[in-house]
């Protein structure tokens, strides 16, 4: 028991108790918040694994960007402070066993392999990391790299056309 | 109990996704489904570093697949709220079992 | 050979009038649609008599025997190696005296059909109809294959019906075009089970093949249809009855004659071209086709003998009752087609034994020419009383000299008084009867009595009798159109009987000697006499010794008028015995059982479906609750269950 051990449960404990309290609390505005702790801890997590460029991004993207965007949306179409309707208890049932069933299943697949690891010396550099996005050679990602700026570059003109598309019905 | 070993990690991803998945089926409203959607996506990332870390550490591949899921994460979810919010406007609501206009 | 190169323009020429006139006639050639459909059906005509001179006198013979000569022969369809079915153009003496009869009957009808159908309204169609029967028959003449022979013989099944039905605004001209099709199809039925037993025993479809394979005692295919047998009787005379059943059906002979005297419905000259010269000698016509196998079984002759003689006398007391000249014409018609048969069944294969076939097709052919002729006249007269029956009829004779006289001259040449052409045929077929079978003989003499006795009642009550009075306009004997058949037909009926058919159509190719026994042919001739003179008077002036007559035979007489109940029986059977035993059984069958499964499937579907439709309920996260209970299920499948 020595204190990453203790800090691992810590953060475990932290991201799975946001998290349920992001999908079961009753005012939207706090699910997003409650969301945005647990991307917190998700980070957390990264820098407890050393993976502290990981770690930024989330922090930048997620916390900083899609939350911030999903808080914004929001603002835009409810009113924060009213409960939302509760789901039907059959629905809730059946969702939970289900979600149960899953894990159980998941995990028991999980615990069974008995995955082997062999403890190697990880060292996460920066600079690799961007060698290797332009790399063209047999292990460098410039091809993804590029489709996904083109398809980022899809999703905003997407966004905008869907934007616009409304405007010109309403006119 | 001395040691966290991927297993662990692996748990902790896993009941993440489960959560994730709950809320998306016990959630009327778009804004929370797509926070469930988020809250998927992160414990697959989570995988994808603790894969790289504890399995392969000789390679980059874990880190390269989170970078490129958390900007698809970002793309999506701008499609998405774009979505929503052009359904807000037309119907007034963002509530799943409103926009049931493709059933039939 | 040249002239064969043109042979397959005799039916080709036909088929493309009816499909140019059938298409446009209405709209484009409706006023020279008559001429049209005649002049192209002369041209089939004028080749006919080019093939048949050809063939008769250069070309035909190989030392004294005709030979089969196949001009044209395309495979339309193989099975097999062996069998296919073959389009193609036989010529022999029997196919070419057919063409020369169906050509030169057909053209001549078209002619009178110039004057005698005009002004009506589906004109064109009429004329499209004709070519199609004309090809159709031609067809059938000229088949090379079993097959090809049935394709045509419903194609004459379904000519026949439209133009019986051509006025198809009177329900009795609907109703008898339907019973000449559905009687007919049902002998057709017997036919093609017919063609399909022997052509599976002989291996083969093809005519040719098909004659020497079944006349072969050495082959192994006449082996096998002789042992094989069904009900104790072997398969070739099963094979050729239902044949001959087919046969029996389009030449109305008894008991499938029932079609024949509802379908003078139609107009007169289809009744000369269709029953009395082409459609109902088809039947004459397949048997002589089959007659090498028919020889090798005497069961099968030994019934076309009985049926036809029996139909010639049957129909010979019916048409001496009947009061509608058109009906007489069509009994007389059954009446001469059953001697055509039983001189078939009477005959033998080659020299003096043949001659009953020689016989046979030797009155086909006179009897087409007087036949028609009696048909257009009885046209003619019908064209200017404007009704079918004889008792609106007599003193005819000087409104219509023409008619009067070659209606005359056909009536005596069916009664076979010398040197009228029926004479002639009429006896070869008697002296054939006498000499194998003296009850078909006697049968066959007394009915040629009747023959000439009803004939002239007919002649007398049109044109004696009592004084005419014909009421309205009064337009003579029709136009030019209309008279030059019955001059050529009468001239024809004339001297038909010194065409040497004897010398061209035999059954083995070789010409046959024959000279008439003036001995013998005294009996049949005073028969005849006698039977003219009983007419004469009975019906030549107004009296009433007729109807003491027929009140004498009271219930024969009833019998007979009521063409002894033969259409009542038909009914009784299928009204009361198929329909209710079969018909209704089978409707509650597929009311109940066919339609009732299928309906308790579709209900079924609907039950299921609306029990199901809450799944498609177009909520999205049930989708993704099945979605992902559906992706558990499987991976738990194929991890712990399928490895």
């Amino acid at each position: 028991m020595n204190s990453t051990v203790i800090m691992f449960y810590c953060i475990s404990a932290f991201i799975l108790g946001t998290g349920i309290l992001a999908v079961t609390t009753g005012k939207i505005f706090r699910s997003a918040i409650w969301l945005l702790f647990s991307m917190m801890g998700i980070a957390g997590l990264y820098f407890w694994m050393q993976m502290e460029f990981i770690a930024a991004v989330q922090i930048i993207v997620y916390v900083g960007g899609i939350v911030v965007l999903i808080i914004f949306s929001i603002f835009l179409t409810q009113k924060s402070g009213e409960e939302m309707p509760k789901p039907p208890l059959t629905k809730t049932i059946f969702s939970l066993l289900a979600a149960i069933l899953g894990f159980t299943f998941s995990y028991l697949l999980i615990y069974q392999y008995g995955f082997n690891d062999g403890n190697a010396p990880f060292e996460l550099k920066v600079s690799d990391i961007g060698l290797k996005m332009l790399d063209t050679g047999e292990h460098g990602f410039i091809l993804p790299f590029e489709v996904i700026s083109v398809l980022l570059l899809a999703a905003l003109v997407g966004c905008i056309v869907i934007a616009m598309k409304v405007k010109s019905i309403e006119e | 109990m001395n040691e966290i070993n991927i297993t662990d990690i692996l748990l902790v991803s896993t009941a993440l996704f489960f959560v994730g998945v709950y809320g998306f089926f016990t959630r009327r409203n778009m804004i929370t489904m797509l926070m469930s959607v988020e809250l998927i996506l992160n414990s697959v990332n989570i995988n994808f570093v603790a894969f790289n870390k504890y399995l392969f550490p000789q390679n980059l591949d874990g880190i390269f697949f989170t970078i490129f899921i958390i900007t698809i994460a970002a793309a999506e979810a701008a499609v998405a709220i774009a979505i929503i919010i052009n359904m807000y406007r037309s119907h007034h609501s963002v509530d799943v079992e409103d926009a049931t206009d493709l059933k039939y | 050979m040249n002239i064969y190169s043109y042979i397959a323009l005799i039916p080709l020429l036909p088929l493309a009038t009816f499909l140019l006139l059938g298409l446009f006639g209405k709209k484009y050639f409706s006023s020279i649609s008559g001429i049209l459909g005649t002049f192209t059906l002369a041209v089939s005509a004028f080749i006919s008599l080019a093939v048949a001179y050809s063939y008769f006198f250069v070309n035909g013979k190989v030392d004294g025997v005709f030979q089969q000569i196949i001009p044209l022969k395309y495979t339309w369809l193989t099975f097999s190696p062996n069998v296919s079915i073959d389009m193609g153009i036989v010529i022999d003496p029997l196919s070419v005296m057919m063409l020369v009869v169906v050509t030169f009957v057909s053209l001549m009808v078209h002619i009178f059909s110039l004057g005698y159908m005009k002004g009506e309204e589906r004109f064109a169609t009429y004329y499209a109809f004709l070519s199609l029967f004309t090809f159709s028959m031609l067809g059938l003449v000229l088949s090379t294959n079993i097959f090809q022979i049935y394709m045509f013989w419903e194609l004459v099944g379904v000519s026949s019906f439209l133009l019986i039905g051509f006025y198809f605004e009177k329900p009795s001209a609907v109703a008898a075009a339907k019973k000449a099709f559905i009687v007919t199809r049902f002998a057709d039925l017997g036919f093609l089970i017919g063609i399909l037993i022997l052509s599976f025993h002989a291996e083969t479809l093809d005519f040719q093949t098909l004659i020497s394979r079944l006349t072969d005692t050495q082959s192994t295919q006449l082996m096998g249809i002789t042992t094989a047998s069904f009900m104790g009787v072997s398969m070739l005379t099963w094979g050729l009855t239902l044949v001959f059943m087919g046969g029996a059906g389009k030449s109305a002979m008894f008991p499938l004659h029932i079609w024949l005297p509802d379908a003078m419905e139609g107009p007169t000259p289809v009744s000369a071209l269709i029953h009395a010269a082409t459609m109902v000698v088809a039947g004459v016509y397949l048997v002589a086709r089959l007659f090498p196998v028919f020889v090798f079984d005497a069961a099968a002759l030994t019934i076309v003998t009985y049926v036809g003689a029996f139909s010639a006398l049957f129909a010979a007391i019916i048409a001496c009752t009947q009061t509608d000249i058109k009906r007489v014409l069509a009994y007389s018609t059954m009446s001469q087609i059953g001697y055509m048969m039983f001189a078939l069944g009477v005959s033998g294969k080659g020299g003096e034994e043949g001659l009953g076939y020689m016989a046979s097709l030797f009155h086909l052919f006179t009897h087409a020419f007087f036949k028609s002729l009696l048909f257009l006249g009885a046209g003619a007269v019908i064209h200017l009383v404007h009704s079918n029956d004889m008792k609106d009829m007599g003193g005819l004779r000087k409104h219509m000299p023409i008619t009067h006289i070659t209606f005359l001259i056909a009536c005596l040449a069916i009664a076979g008084i010398p040197p009228f052409a029926g004479f002639f045929s009429k006896e070869e077929i008697l002296t054939a009867a006498f000499h194998s079978n003296k009850l078909i003989y006697v049968l066959a003499v007394f009915t040629s009595g009747l023959t000439a006795f009803y004939m002239f009642r007919l002649y007398f009550s049109i044109f004696w009798n009592k004084e005419a009075h014909l009421h309205g306009e009064h337009h003579g004997e029709g136009t030019l159109s209309m008279k030059i058949p019955l001059i050529i037909l009468g001239a024809c009926a004339l001297l038909a009987g010194f065409v040497p058919i004897a010398d061209w159509v035999t059954s083995d190719g070789i010409a046959l000697e024959t000279h008439i026994d003036i001995v013998f042919s005294i009996l049949p001739v005073a028969l005849a006499i006698g039977g003219i003179l009983l007419a004469l008077s009975f019906y030549k002036t107004e009296n009433s010794k007729s109807d003491k007559i027929a009140s004498s035979l009271n219930g024969f007489y009833q019998a007979a008028y009521h063409k002894f109940y033969i259409d009542e029986i038909y009914l009784f059977v299928t009204r009361k015995i198929i329909f209710n035993l079969i018909g209704r059984p089978a409707a509650w069958i597929d009311k109940n059982i066919v339609d009732g499964l299928m309906n308790k499937m579709a209900s079924g579907t609907a039950v299921i479906s609306e029990k199901i439709k809450g799944f498609q309920s177009g909520k999205t996260q049930e989708y993704a609750l099945y979605f992902f209970l559906g992706i558990i299920s499987l991976s738990a499948l194929f991890i712990y269950i399928i490895k």
